[in-house]
């Protein structure tokens, strides 16, 4: 026979348990403060003392997760970033971006001819919506996520447009911010530089070949 | 007051005194109404005589937007779907899609698929419970514990896709990256925490009086009207129909699991079944995951899909047991990038046509369980 009230007393003892078990016993009482389910087992560094106190790892180099992403930028090699800079302004990421936040115009020298890298490359932080789609479409591996997230700016015109020269960064960075991700694009770059230039190498051989035997039988026909 | 004045309400006659009907418009930003959505109801005292549900606030125009784009591009506009579950979304998606194009999923993406689709089953069910709760009038301590429980899931999706809420995790063909070092454990550990979790929740909430007393006999929905009206999900199993897509249509790799799909043997349903269904279905989830994250195997977690592709003409519907019921995505290509059809399926809103068959008769502090009870999510409902 259940007592009328009887539930709710039960459901209370819950409550209590957890109200004084948050001040004795908090890892298996509360279940709350235990970080043990992240990777580092630590209380985030989001949750520290954030806006008093940075840290290092929140500088501008946060490290949040692996694949955290929040903003893309452009890649360069290093040295000059516009000598190195790996997008060729194809405007492929431009036509898939699913909000349409992505702005690109091509460069020509001054005789006109287009030089492969962007003149413009715009993106406006009030659109995009994280979603890394750019950065698997594009060809080049020029367009990566960074995972800087201070992006608030007082000035709402022109400060929420981020352009090419300050979404150039580096790919010593882009490893300093996801060293598992950088890595493996770096060796898919590779493996595809490696096939190109042995594609390259046949195709000059086979040129080779071909120019040999035309020559043969060019001097052959002389012969004759 | 003459009838005159007021020639479109009903006019009741009750011991000789004559009384109007009273018109409120309940929402659309009204606690109660989970987002931007409106009830109109009319009352007779607290009785609710009429009711009519006015959506449409949130309308973004997802389906012609992904007709002008391309397959990829409008896969992270499903996670704003039902942004409570994205990776389920994504599934629902990816499923229509692969079945265009004709791709394999690996094996261990299809097991990295069930554990996100059960982890968000687990999000989704729990957070609504908390709301549900909420809505009654327990304002704060279940809705805490359950987001509590939610939050850790939660940074698991981060770990794994980068975001906690709009993952955007899958692909046609597989996932978009494989999960971190480590981050299978993790989800053990929080899997295996997550039952006694459970036990103090019904503790806490299955035997209180006042909870049974408010959704005991509350918001009936037979059998019969929950079939015709198309009605998915944990509501159509609280009134007593075992029908699981998981098992229907084992799409994935749902028929290596062995699971038990809750659900009531009445031949109607009220608020307190639905609640429940909800609490068993989530200890089933995770037995799914127990099984899964045992028996992932090592491996691709990508097909041999192409980022950018141009289907031959056909159509194609692919289904998913949704969170909230079934979740569907029917697609028709034309030879192009873009599709020349897409639509959704949304479960929350063929859930919600049955609102006011439930409320009729009722008063007007229980609609607003019902409808929590239903579990909506506005984007989805209004797209």
């Amino acid at each position: 026979m259940r007592i009328l009230g009887g539930g709710i007393f039960k459901g209370m003892a819950v409550t209590l348990r957890n109200f004084v078990g948050s001040y004795l016993n908090k890892k298996e009482r509360l279940h709350t403060n235990d970080y043990s389910w992240r990777a580092d087992g630590a209380l985030p560094q989001s949750i520290g003392d954030y806006p008093k106190e940075k840290g290092e790892q929140l500088s501008d180099t946060t490290t949040v997760t692996e694949y955290s992403r929040n903003f893309p930028m452009l890649l360069h090699d290093g040295g000059e970033p516009m000598d190195t800079v790996r997008c060729v302004a194809c405007q492929i990421c431009e036509r898939e971006c699913p909000p349409q936040c992505i702005y690109i115009e091509k460069d020509y020298d001054e005789n006109g001819k287009y030089i492969k890298r962007p003149a413009v490359f715009d993106i406006d932080v009030s659109v995009c919506m994280s979603c890394q789609i750019c950065v698997e479409v594009c060809p080049f591996d020029a367009i990566v996520m960074n995972s800087q997230f201070e992006l608030s700016t007082p000035n709402r015109f022109g400060g929420l447009l981020v352009r090419r020269d300050d979404l150039l960064k580096s790919n010593d960075y882009y490893h300093k911010i996801h060293p598992e991700e950088a890595a493996s694009r770096d060796q898919k770059m590779a493996v595809e530089k490696a096939a190109k230039e042995a594609k390259k190498k046949a195709a000059a051989e086979k040129a080779k070949a071909a120019a040999e035997k035309k020559a043969a039988e060019t001097a052959k026909e002389e012969a004759k | 007051m003459s009838t005159a004045a007021t020639p479109n309400y009903e006019l009741i006659q009750q011991d000789g005194l004559e009384t109007n009907l009273l018109e409120v418009s309940m929402g659309p930003h009204h606690p109660s109404t989970h987002g931007v959505f409106r009830m109109d109801v009319k009352l007779d005292g607290e009785t609710v005589v009429d009711l009519r549900p006015v959506f449409g606030y949130l309308h973004r125009n997802h389906e012609k937007l992904a007709e002008n784009m391309s397959y990829l591009s409008s896969m992270p506009f499903t996670d704003r779907l039902d942004y409570f579950n994205s990776m389920t979304n994504n599934w629902a998606y990816a499923l229509a899609a692969e079945k265009l194009i004709e791709v394999e999923v690996p094996e261990r993406a299809e097991y990295l698929r069930v554990i996100m689709a059960e982890l968000t089953r687990l999000v989704n069910h729990v957070s609504l419970v908390g709301f549900f709760i909420n809505d009654l009038g327990a304002l704060g301590t279940p809705l805490l514990y359950a987001f509590r429980e939610r939050e850790k899931i939660l940074d698991l999706f981060e770990q794994a896709s980068g975001a906690r809420m709009m993952c955007n995790y899958f692909r046609f063909g597989g996932l978009r990256n494989d999960v971190p070092e480590g981050w299978l454990e993790r989800a053990a550990k929080v899997v295996d925490h997550f039952p006694s979790f459970l036990d103090e929740y019904e503790q806490l909430l299955c035997e209180n009086e006042i909870i049974l007393s408010r959704t005991q006999g509350v918001g009936n929905l037979p059998r019969e009207l929950a079939i015709s009206a198309g009605v998915t999900g944990p509501m159509l199993r609280a009134s007593g129909v075992a029908y699981d897509l998981r098992k229907v249509d084992q799409y994935g790799i749902y028929d290596r699991f062995k699971f038990r799909v809750p659900y009531t043997d009445g031949d109607t349903g009220d608020c307190y079944d639905r609640f429940m269904i909800r609490m068993l279905e989530m200890r089933e989830s995770i037995e799914i995951l127990k099984q899964a994250l045992a028996g992932i195997p090592e491996g691709e977690i990508m097909g041999n899909a192409p980022r950018v592709f141009k289907p031959k003409p056909a159509e194609s519907y692919g289904r998913i047991e949704g969170p909230k019921g079934e979740l569907g995505f029917y697609l028709i290509a034309d030879g192009t990038p873009k599709p020349y059809r897409y639509r959704v399926r949304p479960p929350s809103l063929i859930n919600l046509t049955v609102l006011r068959d439930m409320c009729l008769g009722g008063k007007i502090a229980d609609a607003v369980i019902i409808l929590g009870s239903i579990d909506i999510v506005l984007g989805e409902v209004d797209r």
